[in-house]
């Protein structure tokens, strides 16, 4: 495996639970910290990470005990990168309705997908729709905790 | 008197306010706890005036802005008024970025949003 610089990796395998969903992404948060990411930018992860095990554990699996949530994690000095599949028949993306649109903003759904998208660098989904694939870079010291800002 | 487990209830003329027991509004049970103390306060006390306080808030996910979004609409539905106060910058930019701000009244601290009712 090439040396991407990563200075912590996690592979772990979970139930359909939210708490065990909790307990890696806690992992996930000490690993960046240690690393000495800003709190802004574990804001983010841990918002993405958040809306992406639920979304693998309530609508993937169903919360079906006999199914699993693999969760992959690299971190760097200047990156991370999550990958959280789930047992379901998957979903596609396009279909979610933009929760921003004047006439959905009452509507109590599809915000955790939005967020996730805003809150990281990138958001992938493979084609079948059972496994995302996020990354964000690190905000540099001067920026104000937007990865997209100069 | 009901009990309440994850909202703190007191009363400031003719406003109830809440402020919010957990730093983290996320989990799936807690969420709907918390949903069931504030629906109760509408649907069963007939509470008009609401003031949500998220001084604590340090975190929530969109479970709980979905919930949120169902409480304004139980608020309406009975003739009174949601707001919210005390957003921390983070828990604010979250309200920006889903534009919910724009179908909420926030505000900076609790008097000026006292004093709006």
């Amino acid at each position: 495996m090439p040396d991407n610089g990563w200075i912590w990796t996690l592979e772990q395998r979970i139930a359909s639970d939210t708490g065990e969903g909790r307990e890696v992404v806690s992992r996930i948060l000490a690993a960046l910290a240690a690393a000495d990411w800003a709190e802004h930018d574990i804001f983010a992860v841990h918002l993405a990470m958040e809306e992406a095990l639920v979304n693998a554990i309530k609508h993937g699996n169903h919360r079906d005990p006999s199914k699993t949530v693999e969760v992959t994690c690299r971190i760097s000095k200047d990156r991370v990168q999550v990958q959280v599949t789930d047992e379901g028949a998957g979903f596609d993306p396009t279909l979610v309705p933009d929760p921003t649109d004047e006439e959905n903003l009452e509507i109590p759904s599809g915000r955790g997908l939005m967020l996730m998208r805003c809150y990281m660098t990138s958001v992938q989904f493979n084609a079948r729709g059972n496994q995302v694939s996020m990354e964000k870079l690190r905000t540099p010291p001067n920026g104000n905790g937007k990865a997209t800002d100069e | 008197m009901p009990v309440h487990r994850r909202v703190e209830v007191s009363e400031i003329g003719d406003v109830t306010v809440v402020r919010f027991v957990d730093r983290k509004i996320l989990d799936t049970a807690n969420i709907q706890e918390l949903g069931d103390e504030l629906f109760a306060l509408v649907e069963n006390d007939n509470r008009k005036s609401l003031l949500l306080n998220f001084s604590r808030v340090e975190f929530l996910s969109s479970a709980a802005l979905n919930k949120l979004i169902l409480l304004d609409r139980a608020v309406k539905k009975h003739g009174g008024r949601l707001k919210l106060c005390n957003l921390r910058p983070e828990i604010q930019e979250v309200f920006v970025i889903t534009r919910l701000n724009q179908m909420f009244s926030i505000y900076d601290e609790e008097a000026e949003a006292l004093a709006s009712f």
